[in-house]
């Protein structure tokens, strides 16, 4: 491309481009900052009541404050923990059940109607027995992460599979393949831009399950935080808390994001 | 000499819980070695479930198939299916492609790979032996997926109209070439098609079925006077419109 002098219908075509990028940025932060000051100015002109409403200010030293004893990093890293090891066994648990159910199309007609089921349940409504059944512990938390995600995500790969061209899984048969072959061959990387989102959806609603199992069954974590501060009226941590779990939010996509991009750069997908 | 392939009296139906449709009656033929059979009908008559049938992708109801006196469960790894599109895998590289059957088959010894690399080069692709197939053309696409079918080496080569995906003057030039490569490396050849020139311009014999369920209308033997026709040339050549004539009756009055 370079080779080739660009013509300035091009590099107009280009600049706007750009330009337009850069208003979206510079409009996104001013947007953010007004919004803090806003929220600042009204809490200390009273407009709003800073013991309900908190304020930027306040949300400030109180991280300062949880800093200085590192209890903030404490639960922000164990609600990480959390859910970084529910994502990964839901991908896991996902992962071998498609494919079983992609090898067998009795064990997956037999299986369909109850995976349905379980995925249309609302999981907040299991994490109270999970508590009975595990206890209130880690493992507890970890399961009820996995809860919310893995049902959903078992069908929608199991989706993903089977929408795999008949085509090119006969030209595997034509060149002698197995199933197993036709397995990692071409529905396993045919189906990968169908994974990627689906790893997307999953790391948000790992991060739902963890919370609700903090709410309920943890000493420690962002979930716990939350629950104990609105339990002694300190809005300060509960909207700390929730700040910090926008931050992890963003974070956790963002890495799902640039491995996507790594992936469809090396694969050319 | 013995036929390389014998079909005796094959027949079959497909079945669906609202009944069964017969596809295939009654079909006898064989294929010598180093021959070029067309199989020309109309559009749903079974062609393809010949060809699946021929390859033992699925059995038949009905009759035998042999290849080379013996049944076809032995000789899986003997015959090349080559289907309508070409389906490179765009995850891979054009070099993967072509050597997907040998690694499905774990034949990637030295001499299979210098192959695959000599048909490379010959057939023009080893400069894009790296590119991904969406930077090849129609034609150079269809030459990788033979040259896939071709490293295994088959002794039988099946072709599912291989080239009704392309555009009219890429068929052209493809069918060439592709002609070209068959004789060149000397492979038996069953092909499958709907286009009457294409079937004339390539073919050894054409074996004209009726419309469902096919049976065999005629054999037919085409000989042009000068031998060495390339396809294009074929379709310039007097014998050639005679020929359309009698498969365009022919199948006229069986359809």
């Amino acid at each position: 491309m370079d080779k080739n002098p660009i013509s300035s219908s091009q590099a107009e075509y280009v600049r706007n481009h750009r330009r337009h990028h850069h208003l979206v940025a510079f409009l996104r932060f001013l947007f953010f900052f007004l919004f803090l000051m806003l929220w600042e100015i009204s809490a200390d002109l009273n407009w709003i009541d800073a013991f309900i409403f908190s304020s930027p200010g306040r949300v400030l030293g109180t991280i300062l404050d949880m800093s200085k004893d590192c209890s903030i990093f404490r639960h922000t890293g164990i609600t990480l923990y959390e859910t970084l090891l529910s994502f990964l066994l839901v991908i896991l648990v996902s992962f071998l059940t498609a494919t079983i159910l992609w090898f067998s199309g009795t064990v997956s007609e037999i299986l369909e109607p109850w995976l349905v089921i379980l995925n249309s349940l609302p999981k907040s409504a299991l994490a109270p027995l999970l508590i009975v059944w595990l206890g209130a512990n880690t493992r507890t938390i970890i399961v009820a992460g996995m809860s919310v995600a893995v049902f959903g995500s078992i069908i929608s790969m199991y989706t993903a599979f089977k929408d795999t061209d008949e085509e090119k899984i006969k030209l595997i048969h034509t060149l002698g393949g197995s199933r197993l072959q036709v397995l990692r061959c071409v529905v396993i990387p045919s189906s990968l831009p169908s994974i990627i989102s689906i790893l997307k959806v999953n790391i948000g609603l790992c991060l739902v399950g963890v919370i609700i199992g903090e709410f309920l069954a943890a000493r420690e974590g962002l979930g716990y935080l939350i629950i104990y501060a609105s339990q002694i009226f300190k809005l300060n941590y509960l909207i700390t808390a929730l700040i910090i779990l926008c931050i992890i939010a963003f974070g956790l996509y963002q890495i799902i994001q640039s491995l996507e991009h790594h992936i469809r750069k090396t694969r050319s997908l | 000499m013995t036929p390389l392939l014998e079909v005796s009296h094959v027949c079959h139906a497909y079945h669906t819980l609202s009944g069964e449709t017969q596809a295939l009656s009654d079909l006898t033929f064989s294929v010598d070695e180093g021959e070029f059979l067309v199989i020309v009908g109309p559009s749903g008559c079974g062609k393809s479930t010949l060809l699946s049938l021929l390859f033992g992708l699925i059995p038949a109801e009905e009759g035998t198939i042999r290849l080379r006196q013996s049944p076809l469960d032995e000789h899986q790894t003997k015959i090349g299916y080559m289907l309508q599109k070409d389906h490179l895998f765009e995850w891979r590289t054009v070099y993967r492609n072509v050597i997907l059957g040998l690694e499905i088959q774990k034949k990637e010894t030295p001499e299979n790979l210098a192959h695959v690399e000599q048909m490379l080069k010959d057939y023009g692709l080893f400069a894009f032996k790296d590119s991904r197939p969406s930077e090849l053309s129609g034609g150079m696409r269809q030459r990788a997926a033979l040259i896939r079918t071709l490293a295994l080496d088959p002794s039988l080569l099946l072709l599912d109209e291989p080239f009704s995906a392309l555009d009219y003057q890429t068929r052209l030039n493809v069918c060439d070439d592709v002609y070209a490569i068959i004789k060149k490396e000397k492979k038996t050849a069953i092909l499958v098609t709907h286009d009457l020139s294409e079937a004339i311009s390539m073919a050894d014999r054409v074996l004209i079925l009726s419309k469902r369920p096919a049976r065999i209308c005629r054999i037919l033997e085409i000989r042009f006077s000068d031998k060495n026709l390339i396809p294009m040339q074929r379709r310039q050549a007097p014998e050639f419109k005679n020929y359309f004539n009698e498969i365009w009756k022919e199948l006229n009055a069986n359809g």
